[in-house]
């Protein structure tokens, strides 16, 4: 048994302990909201927030987060830079097939909340997840949109 | 225990009726989707025989009584706050359709469909609306296809509100009117809401389809308008569900390992006792060219799986089924369609292109290829099957065709089509990835799970499963000539691609007529050019074909727009200059490619030194994809070897719009997966193998190789045409066309990742 912090909640889990954390949200606390897409951290679907930093669930052992706070996209609004960053995916329309978004959301809040202003080279670095649907311009634009950036031409 | 089960294992021989499903069923479904305790669905329970309906003609696909796309209770049901549900007969994956339905139907309804909640519609013949009995979401043909018959739709549940409002307030309809969300009486001030009205016009008789007026389109209000999503507020917030979130109590999880090539069949799993052993195994199982593991948790599942040490075996008979050899290799497959010989099968025919090329002033010739490619979309397949306790079925997974689907699933388990129900969730990616690829969908496998361990099973695919049996866009060799004029003019040209069709792929056999995706973007060309000759050069892959973005397109306009721009240079013309020359009695293709020059600020090839010093060049391309035309310029530079792709400007004519917000999207989506076909991407194979298993080996465009995507719409008026793949055909031998004049050398095969930039 490990006890998890979720979303501000404690919740306990039977798993063992190498067990990715990616699969004990998924299935052990049914949560569906954060994705797997790609299992090796490539993609990043499946990003979640530990202690506020974004980080890819996927190849993460749960043990290795026990104790943690562990913020998943179900809590992301709860927030208040989540709020502002999901605002901005909406003003902006991002989505697509919305697959990846929730680990874009996650990838974006945990940037803004590091670095209230990034520079478009902090944003490159920090936005990497893949996303197939090609909404990278808008997903830019929404990460500028809340760090207060001039909109650009794309 | 090892349950050994097979395709043919199923309750009995029946083959499937492919009756409709009925509306008590469909009663059912929404009940079960969740429509909420009160709300008022419009007519269910409403018998709705041929008095009710027009009867429809005696046509294959097509069920009597039931005129497609015109039962408004089957579409629609208001509630009581005026929220309006609308099942769509077309899936959302990304390209926006869900919101689109609800303008076009909210349009005539009057109704704002921002009031809307849209789903995917059941199995039926309701939402069989593309004609002849058809339901399929692709070929960008959603809106084009149902334009009219949902407009009608919205009309004809306005009609009902009408009538339903006249007998409330007591006045004549003639009195009536609408504005969005209610019937109003001018005359008395009065008014009432969609939602209050909607019980009385459960009463009322459905009109006659043909009795109901459109708007005209110069009243439209919301229609042509850039209206925000619906679905991306969910889509921000993690709470839209696909498939592969899908749950249901009592279920277990099962993974797979296939076969490391498809043909081979499982023999004995020599570690099969262990594998029973290890943590949270319920059972394992050998399913048709694989084995499962089923388990309280998929990781479980698949840590099990994995483990397995199954021997493989060849088949008996090679030939009646895909096989993939053990030596296959795409370079060696590449070299074979290289040298195939034959004049091919021609699919576009005018003048004599052979003797036209021999006696020309001059002639060029050159040979094109492109490569294999993986859908990729972000959500691994995944399907959940449940047998219930009467022996019914209810099945999740993605899918682009439900009936098709139904009639399959019908076929595989013996069970009628009204004990099966589909449920089709949105898509975590669409590309084509969601058809009916033989050995490309895990839903006969959960079903076959479901049934061996008598609970619910969702089967997950991981990714390197998926790149296992993914349906690969099929690669071609095309070998072009020409001949030119004088004038440095083509008179005529020859292009005979060396490949198969992905329809001839997923039959695995060559039909009657030519697999028109076979050769489209070699055909349909609009160029005045007097002799023409595109063949395909038939040679059967190994390797499951399947349909990918904008299809045939996806790299013949690459061959030939990179060909075009050869035949510019060996003519001494520029390739600008040259199209428009060929395109001087076509006012429609001249005006966008006008347009797109414009968009630019005006045509400029280069190379030319930009203002941070880089060097640049541009290249243009145009296509005519699904209906839509479009042209394209890319501006390119070369960056430490790779190329580099500034900005792509696009316009894009679908004839009209219905939501221009949506076709910019659709147009930076498209050029996206062009980019990242034409930069990047591409699936090897060795030794039987695909070299990529993964995202660490498989490349997609990642966010510092996307270009600035400019789009321009232009709305011609001529019959509607597709956008959601019509964006991605220009777009690579755009950029190919711009490379090449950066750096001297053509550009000849995708990706150029794979070739030497300088």
């Amino acid at each position: 048994m490990i006890k998890l912090h979720v979303n501000g909640v404690v919740r306990t889990v039977d798993a063992e302990g190498e067990t990715p954390l990616l699969w004990v949200i998924r299935d052990n606390l049914a949560m569906t909201g954060t994705k797997y897409g790609c299992g090796i951290a490539q993609c990043g679907a499946c990003s979640v927030m530990i202690d506020g930093v974004v980080t890819r669930s996927c190849i993460t052992p749960v043990e290795s987060v026990a104790g943690k706070a562990i913020t998943t996209i179900e809590a992301v609004e709860q927030d208040p830079v989540g709020r502002r960053v999901v605002e901005a995916w909406v003003r902006h329309q991002v989505p697509q097939c919305g697959y990846c978004q929730s680990g874009q959301v996650m990838a974006a809040t945990s940037l803004i909340k590091a670095n209230a202003h990034p520079k478009d080279a902090d944003i490159a670095a920090a936005m990497t997840n893949l996303c197939r649907c090609g909404t990278y311009n808008t997903i830019r634009a929404a990460v500028r949109d809340v760090a207060g950036l001039a909109e650009d031409a794309a | 225990m090892i349950t050994t089960v097979s395709d043919d294992a199923c309750d009995d021989q029946a083959l499937p009726t492919g009756a409709p499903v009925n509306v008590s069923r469909r009663r059912f479904l929404l009940a079960s989707a969740g429509a909420s305790a009160g709300a008022f669905v419009l007519g269910f329970g409403l018998p709705l025989g041929p008095a009710r309906a027009q009867s429809a003609p005696a046509v294959a696909g097509v069920v009597p009584g039931v005129v497609p796309g015109t039962r408004v209770p089957a579409f629609l049901e208001i509630r009581p706050d005026g929220t309006i549900r609308l099942q769509s007969p077309f899936v959302e994956g990304g390209q926006g359709i869900f919101t689109a339905m609800a303008q076009i139907v909210g349009e005539e309804l009057d109704a704002d469909p921002a009031t809307f909640l849209v789903e995917n519609a059941p199995t039926g013949a309701d939402f069989q609306v593309m004609g002849r009995g058809r339901r399929v979401t692709g070929g960008s043909n959603s809106v084009k296809s149902s334009y009219m018959t949902m407009r009608r739709l919205g009309a004809i549940a306005r009609a009902m509100l009408l009538t339903a409002g006249g007998q409330a307030m007591g006045v004549p309809v003639a009195e009536l009117d609408t504005e969005p969300g209610h019937v109003v009486h001018a005359a008395s001030g009065r008014k009432l809401a969609y939602g209050v009205l909607a019980a009385k016009a459960l009463d009322l008789s459905v009109p006659a389809p043909d009795s109901v007026a459109l708007k005209d389109k110069a009243r439209f209000r919301w229609i042509g308008k850039p209206l925000a999503r619906l679905d991306v507020r969910a889509k921000s917030t993690g709470k839209a569900s696909y498939a592969i979130d899908a749950h249901v109590e009592g279920m277990l999880h099962a993974a797979i390992q296939h076969a490391p090539r498809l043909g081979l069949e499982p023999g004995a799993i020599r570690n099969e006792a262990a594998i029973k052993a290890m943590r949270g195994v319920h059972s394992v199982h050998v399913l048709p060219g694989a084995v499962a593991v089923v388990a309280e948790r998929f990781w479980h599942a698949r840590r099990a799986v994995e483990a397995a040490e199954v021997d493989w075996q060849e088949p008996e008979d090679k030939t009646a089924i895909r096989y993939l050899p053990a030596d296959f290799s795409t370079e060696a497959f590449a070299h074979r369609l290289a040298t195939a010989t034959g004049p091919g099968d021609p699919g576009e025919s005018v003048g004599d292109a052979s003797h036209a090329i021999d006696t020309a002033a001059s002639a060029i010739t050159a040979t094109y290829q492109s490569q294999y490619l993986n859908h990729a979309q972000l959500e691994p397949p995944s399907a959940l099957a449940r047998f219930n306790p009467d022996g019914s079925l209810d099945v999740w997974f993605p899918n682009q065709a439900p009936d098709m689907f139904l009639a399959d699933v019908a076929q595989r388990t013996g069970l009628s089509a009204d004990r099966i129900t589909l449920h089709s969730p949105i898509l975590g990616g669409f590309f084509g990835r969601h058809f009916k690829y033989t050995s490309g969908n895990p839903y006969p496998q959960a079903i076959l799970l479901a049934k061996a361990v008598g609970r619910p099973v969702k089967v997950i695919w991981t990714r390197e499963e998926e790149f296992l049996r993914d349906a690969i866009r099929p690669m071609a060799v095309v070998q072009f000539r020409a001949g030119l004029d004088a004038d440095g003019v083509p008179v005529a040209i020859e292009a005979i691609s060396a490949c198969e069709g992905p329809g001839e792929g997923i039959a695995n056999k060559r039909g009657e007529k030519l697999d028109a995706a076979a050769l489209e973007g070699l055909t349909g060309k609009q160029y005045a050019i007097a002799h023409r000759h595109i063949a395909q050069r038939f040679v059967k892959n190994p390797v499951t074909l399947g349909y990918w973005r904008s299809v045939g397109h996806s790299m013949n306009d690459f061959f030939y727009e990179c060909f075009l721009d050869e035949i510019a240079d060996k003519g001494g013309k520029d390739p600008y200059e040259l199209r428009l020359h060929l395109l001087a009695d076509n006012r429609r293709l001249s005006t966008l490619l006008k347009a797109v020059a414009e968009l630019s600020g005006g045509w400029k090839p280069g190379p030319y030194v930009a203002a941070d010093g880089s060097r640049r060049a541009r290249g243009v391309a145009m296509a005519s994809p699904f209906g839509s035309e479009t042209a394209a310029i890319a501006e390119v530079s070369i960056e430490g070897g790779d190329v580099r792709v500034h900005e792509i400007w696009q316009a894009i004519d679908p004839g009209s719009v219905v939501n221009p917000a949506i076709v910019a999207a659709q147009v930076m989506s498209a050029s996206a997966l062009g980019l990242s076909q034409v930069l990047v991407e591409q699936a090897a194979w060795k030794n039987g193998a695909p070299v990529a298993r993964n995202f660490d080996q498989y490349q997609v465009l990642r966010p510092d190789q996307m270009a600035r995507v400019h789009t321009r719409i232009v709305e011609s008026g001529e019959k509607m045409g597709g956008v959601g793949e019509p964006g991605l055909p220009a777009v690579p031998p755009a950029v190919a066309n711009a490379v090449s004049r950066l750096t001297g050398k053509r550009v000849r095969a995708m990706p150029l990742a794979a070739q030497a930039a300088t």
